[in-house]
């Protein structure tokens, strides 16, 4: 008797896990398929900058049959792409070691040191998220051009050495740290700053790695600000370059695909590398936006 | 003065600095600009006190981008969000794979509007994969950015694929956070799978989901670089949005005082929906 029990309980158990095992693989047929959807764009991309111009207009397919790398080389050749990768690389290195230095520097002050106005400060700084870029557009544009920076790299990257997404992450960060790291700094003689650079800095791997990845997919990435202060082509960055380079080779769709691919390569491979430190930070960005 | 107070000043100086020069001052400034009829380059500045306002709120083209911006936000988010939650439901249930597809999904987020608005300007061209699949199914192709109706639904469309693995993203991060007990307690209530969702997710992710709302809200419509690239606010201004009306008024026609004033109405409502966020982020804490 208990023996029966004791097997339809196995038999109804197998059949649960049977059907959970179904469900699941449901799930990922079902998530592969849309993740092959949304990644649709990128392989059409692909397929069409190795395909030769003359074909087209043949029905398309998704997946390259075709590898004409004399694409790409057209493409080098009817934009200077060389040129606008090295302005946003500039652009783009400058910008992150300014964001990871100044937001490094400015956090451990409001989470570790004491000063008069420190908390109306941070809050000021911190209330600067809710401003949308519209509105500082216009007047930083005439600031950099009174300074004398349109169309130079410091127009480019001035505005965005520091943000107040960085300052607060750190400052999160430092503030979760034991009360008496800098004690025994402290009575060994070390000045604060010097605290800074050799006990904080070290154990700032996470933050660093975060905020890293993303001040480079914002400089990479950015448009509207690179349009209002660069005229001189050989200042634009990749994506002025790209915008422009569409807006006259409308339809030389085999060329233009090559220059997309070759400008999309930089984010995606820096976000991959990347992925488990941006991805951490993520709900906390969310939450401050 | 103390060492302390020097350090302090030294390190928070650079930060003081540049967001003072290029955030907070523009701000008041911004709002001193719209109160004149500046062109952007003669000396003078003509005081003209809220004349682009009023200006603008009987200028036709002002409501038309306006309501086509709030029409591409509210777009991107509905689809974004409603599709953001089903995915990340999908992905909690597999327990498996579950950072490969947060990568796969999320890597049109990290892709430029740029690079996405030219690939996608393919897709939707005549010759385009889109035109032609519908073609093959029997659907007479639509030259989706050539055609005033469709123009917007395609932005759209872009918009939500930009922002979809986002709100996924942080929608999974929320279902993971919410213990398998109550599921298991739900089933042995008796509760099916729609009650489930329905008591215990839905309740339990309401504040992040009213968060993703004001995010995708907000995000959206600020949206420039798409507009500007894909249809260039075309065809027959179909596609005008604030940000493009904003940003041809300053440097096409040097309008700099009629745009600051596009620049402050537009900061007004991206504040208003950010302040009934709270209001309703407190409002869902003491229930």
């Amino acid at each position: 008797m208990a023996d029966t029990i004791f097997s339809q309980r196995t038999t109804w158990n197998r059949i649960k896990m049977v059907v959970g095992t179904i469900r699941r693989i449901w799930a990922h047929i079902l998530l592969l398929t849309i993740g092959f959807i949304v990644l649709m764009p990128f392989f059409w991309m692909i397929t069409i900058s190795l395909k030769p111009p003359a074909l087209i207009y043949v029905p398309p397919h998704l997946i390259p049959i075709h590898f004409e790398w004399q694409n790409y080389v057209k493409a080098l050749e009817a934009a200077p792409f060389a040129r606008y990768y090295l302005n946003t690389s500039i652009a783009a290195l400058c910008i992150v070691t300014g964001q990871l230095l100044f937001s490094s520097l400015a956090g451990y002050a409001f989470a570790r040191l004491h000063f008069p106005g420190r908390n109306i400060l941070f809050l000021i700084l911190l209330s600067t998220l809710m401003v949308p870029f519209y509105i500082t557009l216009i007047p930083s544009y005439l600031i950099v051009r009174i300074l004398g920076m349109v169309n130079t790299y410091p127009g480019l990257i001035v505005p965005f050495l520091v943000s107040a997404f960085g300052i607060f992450l750190f400052r999160q960060y430092y503030i979760e740290f034991p009360k008496d790291l800098e004690e025994k700094a402290l009575m060994d003689g070390c000045s604060r700053l010097q605290i800074w650079r050799h006990v904080f800095l070290p154990l700032s791997k996470p933050p660093l790695a975060a905020l890293g990845i993303f001040a480079f997919l914002f400089a990479w990435n950015s448009f509207l600000w690179p349009l209002v202060v660069t005229t001189d082509p050989d200042m634009w960055t990749i994506q002025i370059g790209l915008a422009m380079f569409s807006g006259r080779y409308g339809t030389e769709w085999t060329s233009l695909m090559a220059g997309t691919t070759v400008s999309v390569i930089p984010a995606i491979v820096a976000f991959i590398i990347l992925q488990k430190y941006y991805i951490r930070h993520l709900a906390l960005s969310a939450r401050l936006g | 003065m103390k060492e302390e107070t020097r350090t302090a000043l030294i390190c928070v100086a650079p930060a003081t600095v540049i967001i003072g020069t290029f955030t907070i001052f523009p701000i008041f400034y911004s709002f001193y600009l719209s109160l004149t009829d500046w062109d952007g380059l003669s000396p003078t500045k003509n005081f003209v006190g809220f004349g682009n306002y009023s200006q603008l709120i009987a200028d036709e083209a002002f409501w038309n981008s306006i309501k086509l911006t709030l029409c591409y936000a509210v777009g991107v988010t509905t689809i974004s969000l409603i599709a953001g939650l089903a995915l990340a439901s999908l992905i909690n249930r597999t327990e498996r794979l579950a950072s490969f597809y947060r990568v796969i999904f999320f890597i049109p987020v990290v892709t430029s509007f740029v690079a996405a608005a030219v690939v996608w300007r393919s897709l939707f061209s005549p010759a385009g994969f889109l035109s032609d699949t519908f073609r093959s199914i029997g659907i007479p192709a639509i030259n989706w950015l050539a055609d005033p109706t469709w123009a917007m639904p395609a932005l759209i469309l872009v918009g939500a694929w930009m922002r979809l693995g986002f709100n996924t993203v942080i929608s999974l991060a929320g279902l993971q956070a919410i213990p398998r007990g109550y599921y298991d307690k739900g089933k042995v209530d008796g509760a099916g799978a729609l009650s489930r969702f329905r008591f215990i997710t839905l309740p339990l992710m309401r504040p992040i989901i009213l968060l993703l709302l004001v995010m995708s809200l907000v995000d959206a419509f600020l949206v420039f670089d798409l507009a500007y690239v894909m249809t260039g606010g075309g065809p027959l201004q179909a596609t005008n949005v604030a940000g493009l009306l904003l940003y041809k008024n300053a440097f096409h026609y040097y309008k700099m005082g009629y745009a600051s004033a596009i620049g402050m109405i537009t900061f007004a409502i991206v504040l208003i929906i950010s302040l009934i966020q709270m209001k309703l982020l407190k409002f869902g804490k003491e229930v």
